[in-house]
């Protein structure tokens, strides 16, 4: 089964949005010291809203929010269980 | 008035005004000036009490830039580069006994700091570095080819940006301190340009040693968004609206003195002053907005990092950068021709100068595509108040 993990790492690998392979890094690695700059943030932002159809509340846009896989994977299970509950 | 507001105007009007246009003629550092404002104590201000500074807040360290610009722009953009840096080090250095240190000294010893973040080879894109921190047990080395440190051949200690590793991508950077007998300087360009003369912006191939305690905890990004971004803006946008202000104040005096002249009939200049006026009225607001913004958001990492706070600030940048000239061009058209000589005391050939950087000193072009960027993701808020 597929994972939101799986789709997140999907998304890096496909927007190019690392200068590193994903595949190296751990869930709970630091995005930003592996490269993640705040211009590629954006572009991970566009892809989890059109991969996940949620929209990220400016609450969440914020540097924290997109530190590591397990932290990108908290906000969009946030924001999967709002859309649901909706 | 605050005593700090006080003593900075005495050091404007009876200092950096007298040597302003020297200082501009000969491009060269404004020494009176940093004398004197070490002389009252004015460096280490921000430094807070129990560190033996004035613990000055954001709003009277912006006064103080307001007041400085009015006399001497060189003045006062060194001024404000040097409350950045500090502005970093009392924001993210105190978890740290080397800067604990290091405030103390900046209070005690009134030191000037500069800052090397521009390198050549990144495109001018100051959130990536080529040259790195090299670490040999508790020792550093960082040689960094850097194509601008104002002041730095005047200063105490510069701040300095590198990745955190030879092995660091080019985004992941750290801020080191370094203070005078840590690094060599070889100048590599002189700075000969058309306004902030004073400001000796050469570039330099700057090699530095030190202690991996010199090393300010947190990541430069984080820095950059909490503090670098916000005090820089806020404390140039500050500075320019000085530089404004004394057009204007020229203009008046021009135009009052026209009145003078002629009692009953308006002059022709009167109608630009109150156009003028309308502007500084814009500029200040933005500044006082923005300046109340931070304070709130002060102390909150998650505020500081918001994409909505960066865009308020660039937004800051953009609106008094471009007005600051606007406002010069009309003191400029109200002063006619004794505005355009330099040798009057309407002159405002080096105000109009001076403003011109505003726009260039950070892009405005790049902050924009920064701005364009961030609003492909940023929602609007719909509030009038926050």
């Amino acid at each position: 089964m597929t994972t939101v993990a799986d789709m997140i790492r999907d998304i890096f690998r496909e927007g190019s949005i690392l200068p590193v392979d994903i595949a190296t890094l751990s869930d709970s690695a630091d995005l930003y010291t592996a490269g993640l700059t705040s211009h590629a943030t954006v572009n991970l932002m566009l892809s989890l809203e059109e991969k996940f159809d949620v929209e990220f509340p400016d609450r969440l846009l914020r540097r924290r929010t997109f530190e590591s896989i397990d932290a990108i994977k908290a906000a969009v299970g946030e924001l999967l269980d709002q859309k649901a509950a909706a | 008035m605050s005593d700090l507001l006080q003593r900075a105007r005495r050091v404007g009007a009876e200092v950096a005004a007298r040597h302003a246009s020297a200082v501009d003629a000969d491009a060269r550092f404004p020494r009176e000036s940093f004398a004197a404002l070490k002389a009252e104590k004015l460096l280490g201000v921000m430094v807070p009490a129990e560190f033996g500074g004035a613990g000055a807040s954001i709003p009277e360290i912006l006064s103080l830039c307001h007041a400085l610009g009015q006399h001497c722009a060189s003045t006062a953009m060194i001024y404000a580069m040097h409350q950045i840096q500090v502005a970093c080090i009392v924001r993210h250095g105190q978890q740290s006994p080397w800067h604990r240190q290091l405030l103390q000294r900046l209070a005690g010893e009134q030191l000037l700091l500069a800052s090397a973040t521009s390198e050549a080879g990144v495109g001018g894109d100051v959130r990536s570095s080529v040259c790195a921190v090299e670490v040999e047990g508790q020792r550093l080395k960082v040689s960094k080819n850097a194509t601008v440190i104002s002041y730095g051949a005047d200063a105490d200690g510069i701040l300095v940006t590198a990745r955190r590793t030879p092995d660091s991508p080019a985004s992941d950077q750290v801020i080191v301190a370094v203070l005078k007998g840590d690094y060599r300087l070889e100048q590599t360009s002189s700075w000969d340009t058309l306004g902030m003369r004073g400001t000796c912006s050469n570039g330099y191939w700057l090699h530095a040693a030190g202690d991996v305690a010199q090393i300010l905890p947190l990541p430069y990004a984080d820095i950059s968004a909490q503090t670098m971004l916000p005090t820089s803006h806020l404390t140039w946008s500050s500075l320019w609206l000085g530089i404004a202000t004394d057009a204007v104040a020229r203009a008046r005096t021009f135009v009052r003195a026209e009145a003078r002249k002629k009692p009953g009939s308006t002059p022709p200049g009167a109608l630009r002053l109150a156009e003028s006026m309308n502007l500084l009225q814009h500029m200040k607001s933005n500044v006082v907005a923005a300046a109340r913004q931070y304070e709130a958001a002060l102390g909150s990492a998650e505020r500081l990092t918001a994409l909505s706070f960066a865009v308020a600030m660039n937004n800051l940048k953009i609106g008094t950068s471009q007005m600051a000239v606007q406002v010069v061009n009309h003191a400029l058209l109200i002063c006619g021709i004794s505005g355009y000589r330099n040798d009057s005391e309407f002159s405002v050939g080096r105000h109009l100068r001076d403003a011109h950087s505003a726009a260039l000193m950070v892009s405005n072009d790049r902050i924009l595509a920064n701005t364009a960027n961030l609003l492909l993701v940023l929602k609007d808020d719909p509030g009038l108040f926050p």
